[in-house]
């Protein structure tokens, strides 16, 4: 089979699969706990280990008791985050599989913070080298939890992490800003 | 601003506001661009990495502003950002300077994010919910712009020789701009009398030097004088930002309308 051909097919899987999951939710009932479930599918586009839910970046859901249109409150990590359309994208398609109205609200009402991020999502990102989020003479070697560890420069390859080195593994890594 | 000017102004309702987001996003807008001007060229790598962060951080402020000047006054935040002449720009006139050499840069920021802080506190608990909310955002990143500057003001002011001799030269340049990011602005009296700003531009110039005055002490470098001119500190920009503003609207003027 040509390359094109396996394209088309994974394509037609695909769309086969969400119109399943689609024919699915529209038998069982969309409430909230069926919303977030979905959402903990979505992994940040930066950093794929780690959902957006284990993030924090989701605010209120709601889902009207009435029509069950699904309302989704999307917080930003960072306000010039470049990833929030590709995440918003992926929310969108992810929630489409419902077969329900869907609203997405980008909103600082409820301002992102860094302590929004769960245990496991921190887990996640330790499992990769990068140091949850605490104040900045707090931060722990993620490789060997060594506290022996040096502020390289506040700003890293995204706008959420900071650079450290630490003089006990000699290994450099990241640390989530604290904001 | 004339008078016949000022007069329209105070009868939109919306006039106010939109002034006070027009001069915070033309500030976000020009130090980030000023800041990209590092990127691939700065003395570190780390710091290249740094100016091009703080750059993506202030333009991301911007964007957010205009889209709530664009909400406001059902303008688009593109044609906010790009479609103006240089003239309509109301950015401070600290940002005019030129992006000079490393001293300079260090100098300039330093000055407008401790000016910034202060202006960001006066509107966090502001009555315009969309404003406040966004503050209360901004507010945690800049932080650690305060934290860049600050550092790298401590080691310029601390070498002696050249690197502190530059970092006099800058802000003796920069000097009698550098309040301005406290100007007043059109209908001042009208956002504080509604609760959007705590206080008058005045006041908050005179928290920003009490908040400054010990690193400037401790440092021994000068405290920046008064403003020469503080009616027109957000108007007259001159030569390098008429050059800057021809790089960041050189793409949007090769072909008006364009979609990407």
């Amino acid at each position: 089979m040509s390359e094109a051909g396996t394209q088309v097919g994974i394509a037609r899987a695909r769309a086969r699969a969400i119109v399943g999951r689609a024919g699915e939710a529209t038998a069982t009932r969309v409430d909230e706990v069926a919303v977030r479930a979905a959402l903990a599918e979505v992994m940040d586009p930066e950093l794929p280990i780690v959902s957006i839910v284990d993030l924090g970046m989701i605010g209120d859901v709601t889902v009207d008791p009435e029509t069950g249109a699904v309302a989704v409150e999307l917080l930003p990590t960072f306000v010039g985050c470049p990833a929030i359309g590709v995440i918003r994208g992926a929310v969108a398609d992810r929630l489409a599989t419902f077969g329900v109205p869907v609203g997405i609200d980008t909103t600082f009402r409820i301002p992102w913070t860094s302590d929004r991020i769960t245990d496991a999502g921190r887990a996640a990102l330790a499992e990769v080298g990068i140091a949850g989020p605490s104040a900045p003479e707090a931060v722990r070697c993620p490789w060997c939890a060594s506290s022996l560890v040096v502020l390289d420069s506040a700003f890293g390859p995204t706008q959420c992490r900071s650079l450290y080195y630490c003089r006990e593994c000699r290994q450099p890594f990241e640390a989530i800003k604290s904001v | 601003m004339n008078t016949t000017a000022a007069s329209r102004t105070a009868a939109q309702p919306t006039a106010e506001l939109s002034g006070l987001l027009c001069s915070m996003a033309d500030d976000e807008f020009v130090i980030g661009f000023s800041d990209s001007e590092w990127t691939g060229i700065a003395p570190l790598l780390e710091e290249d990495v740094a100016m091009s962060s703080l750059a993506q951080d202030e333009l991301g402020h911007a964007a957010a502003l205009y889209g709530l000047l664009g909400a406001l006054t059902d303008a688009d935040a593109d044609a906010l950002a790009y479609d103006r002449e240089p003239e309509g720009y109301r950015h401070c006139r600290l940002l005019d300077h030129g992006r000079g050499d490393w001293a300079m840069t260090i100098a300039r920021r330093y000055l407008y994010d401790t000016a910034d802080g202060i202006r960001l506190e006066a509107l966090a608990g502001g009555s315009w919910m969309p404003l406040a909310e966004l503050v209360g955002k901004l507010v945690r990143e800049e932080r650690y712009h305060r934290m860049h500057a600050g550092a790298w003001l401590d080691r310029l002011a601390r070498s002696d020789g050249e690197p502190r001799d530059r970092l006099i030269a800058a802000l003796g340049e920069l000097g009698p701009d550098a309040a301005t990011v406290f100007a007043p602005l059109p209908g001042e009296p009208a956002l504080v009398a509604a609760g959007v700003l705590d206080a008058p531009m005045s006041e908050l110039e005179t928290r920003w030097r009490a908040s400054i005055a010990p690193t400037f002490a401790r440092l021994e470098l000068p405290m920046p004088p008064d403003m020469s001119d503080p009616a027109r500190g957000r108007l007259d920009h001159g030569n390098a930002f008429r050059w800057l503003w021809s790089e960041f609207t050189s793409v949007r003027r090769s072909d008006p309308g364009a979609t990407w």
